[in-house]
């Protein structure tokens, strides 16, 4: 298929639509707003339905319900809609349901902003739903590994049976750039959803979708399980890019649209003897540990590049695990990082160190 | 030798953990006959709140998704959306309903959502021990209302019937009770009209159940009885409150 120039949002609702996904529940927050608007206008020409609900708690919960009985099914927000959805997130993963969550994330904390950010890097790692539990997390970089990684997204949400969240900045859902919707070879084998709530019709004892179990003894084998599924994915869906890290004078971490700053950077470094590698973590959960043991003893530092205060910085340093020193440089607040800005920090570190 | 009378298929054998006297129990048999009546158990999906009726899903005998707190009406609007032809309802407590699920209860009405609602109102959050509900009376003591609620302090008693049935999307209002036999027909009648009216497809549709808690209210469950019929009615007057034209 030929590519297409596509808005970001837009390209988020065609690939989640081709990917299967036939209900979505939301509720309008910028900057996402033409997700939920592109599935109000093409999902019901796809046999689909699109709800707007009254609040994001009530469109997770729908979610909860439509996952419940085997649909793909997705809903979309951005930060401060995110944060109203933990209730909901911990009780489908709990009840172990697939969904896919979609998070556009702008400037916090609070109301915060609209424009680009990366503050919900520990939200969406760390979970603010209770309990133990964890949730794919996947940053694409550009439009294109958006797409690509929606399909995996609801493969990987069935196959595991777990919500799997798909992080954006706000400038990987408001830019436009071209898009091929390529097939997608599935490398899950998924099976029949026999726990759905489709009606017993007296054929079959009643199943139960549930997060509830009373006996401490139960809940606790209960989460033995959910963590041998969370081990699981640690082992199979660790996805990142490093580039030039084997030789690295100083290695910079950067995700999403982040990280395509961090690369002009390192061009400008290279024009001036310095070698600067780069990880950028695909999946956020589960982070790329292994990545960092490319990594030189000789490195000076490794630095975390956000649009955020420094919240990736707690897993680059379990990563590093005291090898190397760990720095920091971002902007917040939907303030972008420059090239320069970063150039600036690098050599700073690099002559501090040397 | 003829059988007159049966268990209903509605319910499985599991013996419920309802205190004596708790009328929760008739009313899941309630729900229970009128959903094996219509012949529709195999094509019901249930909702069950956070109450004492959270465990609703060890007793109904159909598949059923358990909800968090307030948000049954919104996980049934999730599971009507994908199935339409299934009938769908949910149960719910006085605390679920008309306290922290507020949003969801008049949404789903708001929308006409082709679901029923069993609105389980006690006047009391039993689960939880016997703390103030929304729907708790004018004196009526709670542990978290020592000396009684007052209305200088915490308002008067919400409606909820009353007020959903000024919303258009609300086919079906009807306030019933189960502290006589009379009454308890009368109970399954209405049941019966709202689970036909979602079937009908005539929108949203909701039974409200006076019902008792003699643990919390701290009374035998036969006095229990006598405080719902001598408080609850007179404040709650059961009756229908809205129906389609024709069903
Ligand atoms: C988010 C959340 N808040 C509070 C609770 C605690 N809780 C459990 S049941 C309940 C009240 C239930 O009362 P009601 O809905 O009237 O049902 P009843 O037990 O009286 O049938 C509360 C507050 C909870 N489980 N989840
Ligand atoms: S606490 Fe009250 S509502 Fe709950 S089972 Fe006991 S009597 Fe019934
Ligand atoms: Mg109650």
């Amino acid at each position: 298929m030929a590519k297409i120039l596509m808005k970001g949002n837009e390209a988020i609702g065609a690939a989640a639509i081709k990917a299967g996904c036939k209900y979505f529940f939301g509720y309008p927050i910028t900057p996402q707003n033409e997700v939920p608007e592109y599935m109000s206008r093409e999902l019901p020409k796809n046999g689909g339905v699109f709800l707007q609900a009254e609040s994001e708690v009530a469109a997770i919960n729908m979610v909860y319900g439509a996952s419940g009985c085997g649909a793909r099914v997705m809903t979309s927000s951005s930060s401060p809609g995110i944060a109203l959805k933990q209730e909901g997130i911990t009780y489908i993963a709990g009840a172990e349901l697939p969904c896919v969550i979609v998070n556009i994330v702008r400037g916090g904390p609070g109301l915060g902003g609209i424009q680009p950010a990366q503050s919900d890097y520990n939200q969406v790692t760390r979970g603010g739903g209770n309990g133990d539990y964890k949730l794919l997390v996947l940053a694409p970089a550009n439009l294109q590994e958006m797409v690509d990684l929606m399909q995996e997204a609801f493969d990987a949400a069935d196959y595991y049976r777990n919500p799997v969240m798909l992080v954006g900045d706000g400038m990987i859902g408001q830019m436009m750039e071209p898009v091929e919707f390529r097939e997608i070879k599935t490398k899950y084998t998924l099976s029949e959803k026999t726990w759905a709530t489709t009606g017993t019709k007296g054929q079959r004892p009643h199943n139960i979708i549930n997060s509830l179990f009373l006996d401490p003894a139960q809940l606790e084998e209960h989460n033995h399980k959910l963590q041998k599924k969370y081990d699981d994915m640690k082992a199979n869906e660790v996805r990142y890019e490093s580039v030039g890290v084997e030789d690295a004078d100083i290695v910079l971490v950067a995700y999403g649209t982040t990280s395509r700053i961090v690369r002009n950077a390192i061009a400008t470094l290279k024009e001036e003897g310095i070698k600067a590698g780069i990880i950028r973590p695909i999946s956020l959960w589960p982070f790329p540990m292994a990545a960092f043991d490319a990594i030189p003893e000789t490195c000076k530092a490794i630095v975390s590049v956000e649009m955020s205060m420094g919240q990736m910085i707690d897993d680059i340093k379990i990563a590093s695990n005291g090898r190397w020193a760990v720095d920091f440089y971002g902007r917040s607040g939907g303030m972008i990082p420059t090239p320069d800005g970063i150039v600036a920090k690098v050599k700073e570190i690099m002559g501090g160190v040397k | 030798m003829a059988v007159v009378f049966q268990k209903t298929k509605g319910l499985l054998d599991n013996q419920t953990h309802y205190c004596p006297g708790c009328t929760h129990g008739i009313i899941h048999r309630l729900v229970a006959e009128v959903l094996e009546e219509l012949d529709v158990l195999g094509d019901t999906i249930a909702v069950a709140p956070v109450g004492c009726s959270t465990l609703a899903y060890d007793y109904f005998n159909m598949d059923i998704h358990q909800a968090a707190h307030g948000r049954a009406p919104a996980v049934a609007t999730g599971i009507k959306r994908v199935q339409p032809d299934k009938v769908v309802f949910t149960y719910q407590g006085d605390g679920d309903l008309a306290s922290i699920g507020t949003a969801e209860i008049i949404h789903a009405a708001h929308r006409g959502e082709k679901i029923t609602t069993i609105f389980v109102n006690n006047a009391i959050y039993g689960m939880t021990g016997g703390q103030m509900a929304p729907t708790t009376l004018i004196g009526q003591r709670a542990t978290t209302a020592p000396l009684g609620r007052t209305v200088e302090h915490s308002g008067m008693p919400l409606k909820v019937s009353e007020m959903l049935a000024t919303i258009n999307g609300a086919a079906f209002v009807e306030r019933v009770s189960v502290d006589s036999p009379a009454n308890i027909r009368k109970a399954k009648k209405a049941i019966k009209e709202a689970f036909e009216c979602q079937i009908a497809r005539k929108g949203f549709s909701i039974v409200e159940v006076l019902s008792t808690c003699p643990t919390n209210w701290g009374l035998t469950p036969i006095d229990a009885i006598k405080w719902l019929q001598d408080n609850m009615i007179p404040y709650y007057p059961i009756g229908n409150l809205r129906r389609p034209e024709e069903v």
